[in-house]
């Protein structure tokens, strides 16, 4: 197995399930489910067990494998220099071990054969995939400076969709000059690779960067920070050479464009692992909040580096493995932010905001606390 | 064995109960070199009432209940010797009470001290708890049931034990007593002038019942904090300077420390001293008084303090020391674990002598240390041995150097701390035969279905 030589130098010492500041565990997988083995470390010491024949594979083995939601949390706080570098990627490649033997925990596997057979997770056509932008009048990319990529959640989720309008009305009121894809979009595979399916999530980036090739696109402009990573970090080595950018760094560098009004919101954010801890972007999604006049930035004692993610990474948006409940780590991050006093928590990554909006539902917190999203939020503050 | 499940998942429910295969290996081994054993169940309770239903069902069933913290003493105290429940209390972790006059706090057993230091520096800014040396996931319960020390140990009350002042526990035959003032009255303020109930159940490796709650002495916290590092290279003047050093008062956490790695301190003994103040004029006058101390040692020109880059003073000033973690990688294998003994400042010389000759004779590396625990009133001196765990004759010879260790630290006049079931046995084969028969007795009395964390503290195997 990829990274094997690595397995045995896990000391299991735990820092992994903490933030940096040590508020309370930070795992998503552990705060769940509590036992020892759903930690990075208990899950350094089972693969290698398993490797070596001391434990067999099973169902118990991939639950604890695929509920790792690659939040790299513990990539942030692992003690061990020359392991913690590697520590999701070597649970993606033990995904992809089991994926190979054929264990793959029955969600897992739907949500994978649905991007297989339809490319997408929601099983819609590709032509539906026009339907965010019906009414906005938006340009086919031809050229343009930026392409804006929406991406499977910006095409087919309620919310998501939503959250693509805004920021693409956000995007021409601030002057960018970009297009779209529309129903010629493809997925971005980030979160297949994250489940452990590396040939596919391959598969969905070689089709997407040669769309974009083909198209001479130089700039994408992205909604998701799943898209914005995996384009970023993974499709230079996969033939996609072209600059990437999450909206939130796009929309920072021309606020005076935007000039929004006052307001006397109360508003905590809530920071997506794959714009944080995957792409160390934690200042411009606050930059555009803190323009807005009166609005006051509350931050939640886990922030930043130390965000609690909200347990919608490594496919589980999708595959709701992770399970539910009040240990469920969305529900415990909106009772953080309704801690904070905030009236509204605000999201800058489409699964996120899904996320924590369901949370607040099943907390009962609706009256207490809306989540947003950020562009939303910025269009309604104009 | 079926009924003992279901009786389990009726207590906790069936997503807090495993006899999985992944769970019993986890729960089965630590991270030092003791031989596995193998739970029966995992069992991860959320209130005193679900821990006591659980030891009834034990006792009934005469199956060993092994409690467990963060799962962190490296020694096995938490491995089950002879199979049966272990208790992981980590989901007992809600933070009770925090009183600002009388400077305590009341936490559930499973607390971990990362979360009560967060909790402290964001709602009690002006207090904190003494820390341990262990990641932060270790717990409150575990590491005052250990006799643990941090550091606060030198300036504010010795071992960890000694600043608890109540506790609520789970008696093996199903009762819950709080021991200290909860007892009688609804204050956790102090275990005296009650008769001292509280020692049944530290340092007993959880052989009498089950920790669930702890009150906990807090004490104040300084805005500005430093540290000194002086450096000799004569052993045999190290209680001497630590005596010195102690006698200032001026000195929040006194650490002495010898290590062939990096180079540059093979050969030295080094000595920390952390100073905190509230201003910087009280800071420049602690400083100046813990230098003069020494300063004979200065003038003869045989020791001086090392200046200190700003990163190495950052690894040293925090708590806990991430670096120390970091050690277990040493040898690009994942494990330590080492002897701490407990002993006079003077047994300091020899003990570092012997710890050189342990390391030589089986060829294995190692740091040595000692934390000032009291006003000098005694040290907790580590033996510490980093070792590969893909290299089964490290993990032995690593194995045989700890138990010259342990068997050093007693010859020395020391007691080794929190020691694996050997170490307890040589442990028990020194002490008096009076002792060690009350401690029988005593357990007898409250463990009488013998199913506390057996194998811990017997005289026979």
């Amino acid at each position: 197995m990829k990274h094997e030589e690595l397995l045995h130098r896990c000391f299991r010492c735990g820092w992994c399930k903490m933030p940096l500041n040590y508020t309370d565990f930070n795992c998503p997988s552990y705060l769940q489910y509590r036992f020892e083995s759903f930690t990075a470390g208990g899950r350094m010491w089972l693969i290698r067990a398993w490797q070596q024949g001391e434990i067999p594979a099973g169902e118990r083995l991939a639950q604890i494998l695929f509920t790792c939601v690659t939040c790299k949390n513990c990539v942030q706080t692992c003690a061990m220099a020359g392991i913690r570098e590697q520590l999701v990627d070597i649970f993606m490649a033990a995904k992809g071990e089991l994926a190979e033997r054929g264990l793959v925990p029955p969600p897992v596997r739907d949500y994978l054969k649905a991007m297989q057979t339809h490319g997408n997770p929601y099983k819609r056509p590709d032509a539906e995939r026009a339907r965010w932008a019906e009414g906005l009048d938006l340009p086919r990319y031809s050229g343009q400076a930026y392409l804006f990529y929406v991406g499977d959640e910006g095409a087919f989720d309620e919310l998501g969709i939503g959250m693509a309008r805004s920021v693409a009305r956000l995007l021409g009121e601030a002057g960018v000059d970009f297009g779209i894809l529309a129903e010629a979009e493809t997925s971005d595979g980030n979160d297949v690779r994250a489940a452990g399916e590396e040939t596919l999530a391959r598969a969905l980036a070689e089709k997407l960067t040669g769309k974009l090739n083909d198209l001479g696109v130089k700039k994408v402009v992205t909604l998701s920070p799943h898209a914005f990573n995996i384009m970023k970090t993974d499709y230079p080595a996969w033939g996609g050479a072209f600059v990437v950018k999450h909206w939130t760094q796009v929309i920072s560098r021309r606020l005076r464009a935007l000039a929004p009004a006052g307001t006397a919101l109360k508003v905590a954010f809530h920071d997506p692992c794959y714009l944080g801890r995957w792409q160390g972007e934690y200042e411009a999604p606050r930059a555009l909040l803190k323009a807005v006049p009166g609005l006051a930035l509350l931050e939640m004692p886990r922030n930043r580096q130390n965000a609690l993610c909200c347990g919608g990474g490594g496919g589980n948006f999708f595959t709701d493995i992770l399970g539910h409940g009040g240990d469920q780590a969305a529900r415990v991050r909106v009772r953080e932010a309704v801690e904070t006093g905030a009236d509204v928590l605000a999201a800058a990554c489409p699964l996120c905001l899904k996320m924590l909006d369901d949370a607040v539902k099943a907390e009962g917190l609706d009256d207490r606390l809306a989540v947003r999203d950020l562009a939303t939020l910025l269009l309604a503050e104009r | 064995m079926n009924d003992i499940h279901d009786e389990l998942v009726r207590i906790v429910g069936a997503a807090y109960v495993s006899r999985a295969e992944e769970e019993l290996y986890i729960y089965g081994r630590d991270q030092g070199v003791q031989p596995p054993g193998r739970p029966d169940y995992v069992v991860l309770p959320v209130t005193t009432e679900e821990v006591r239903r659980i030891v009834l069902v034990a006792g009934e069933n005469g199956v060993p209940i092994v409690p467990m913290g963060g799962g962190l003493v490296l020694s096995g105290l938490s491995v089950p010797l002879k199979g049966g429940i272990v208790l992981d209390m980590k989901r007992m972790n809600r933070i009770l009470e925090v009183n600002e006059f009388s400077h305590y706090c009341v936490v559930e057993a499973g607390t971990s001290q990362g979360a009560l230091q967060a909790y402290l520096a964001r709602r009690h800014p002006s207090l904190k708890h003494s820390v341990p040396d262990a990641p932060p996931v270790a717990t409150i319960a575990g590491n005052v049931a250990i006799h643990g020390s941090g550091h606060l140990s030198q300036s504010e009350g010795g071992f960890h034990s000694e600043m608890v002042t109540g506790l609520e526990v789970v008696l093996p035959t199903g009762e819950v007593c709080r021991l200290g003032s909860c007892s009688t009255v609804d204050k956790w303020f102090s275990r005296a002038p009650l008769p001292d109930l509280a020692g049944l159940f530290l340092g007993w490796n959880g052989t009498t019942g089950v920790i669930t709650k702890v009150g906990l002495k807090l004490f104040p916290s300084f805005p500005l904090k430093d540290v000194l590092m002086f450096m000799t290279e004569d052993i045999d003047a190290v209680p001497e300077v630590i005596a010195r050093i102690v006698s200032t008062e001026m000195g929040e956490d006194i650490n002495f420390f010898v290590t062939p790695k990096p180079a540059y301190f093979d050969g030295f003994q080094m000595t920390n001293v952390h100073v905190v103040a509230r201003t910087p004029r009280e800071m420049k006058l602690k400083q100046a008084l813990v230098r003069e101390s020494v300063q004979p040692y200065l003038d003869r020109k045989e020791a001086g303090f090392l200046p200190l880059p700003a990163h190495m003073k950052g690894n040293l000033l925090a708590a806990p020391q991430k670096s120390l973690s970091e050690f277990a990688d040493i040898r690009k294998g994942g494990g330590f674990e080492y002897v701490g003994s407990i002993m006079p400042v003077e047994g300091i010389p020899g003990a570092y002598r012997a710890g050189l000759g342990i390391a030589d004779r089986n060829g294995v590396t190692y740091s040595m240390g000692a934390r000032v625990v009291g006003r000098g009133h005694a040290v907790m001196f580590y033996y510490a041995f980093p070792f590969n765990r893909s290299d089964g004759d490290e993990v032995h010879r690593v194995r045989h150097a700890l138990e010259e260790a342990n068997r050093a630290a007693l010859d020395l006049g020391g007691i080794p701390w929190k020691t694996e079931v050997a170490g307890q046995r040589m442990i028990l084969a020194r002490m008096d035969p009076a002792t060690v028969a009350l401690m029988e007795r005593l357990r007898a009395l409250l463990d009488p279905h013998g199913i506390m964390n057996p194998g811990n503290w017997e005289v026979a195997p």
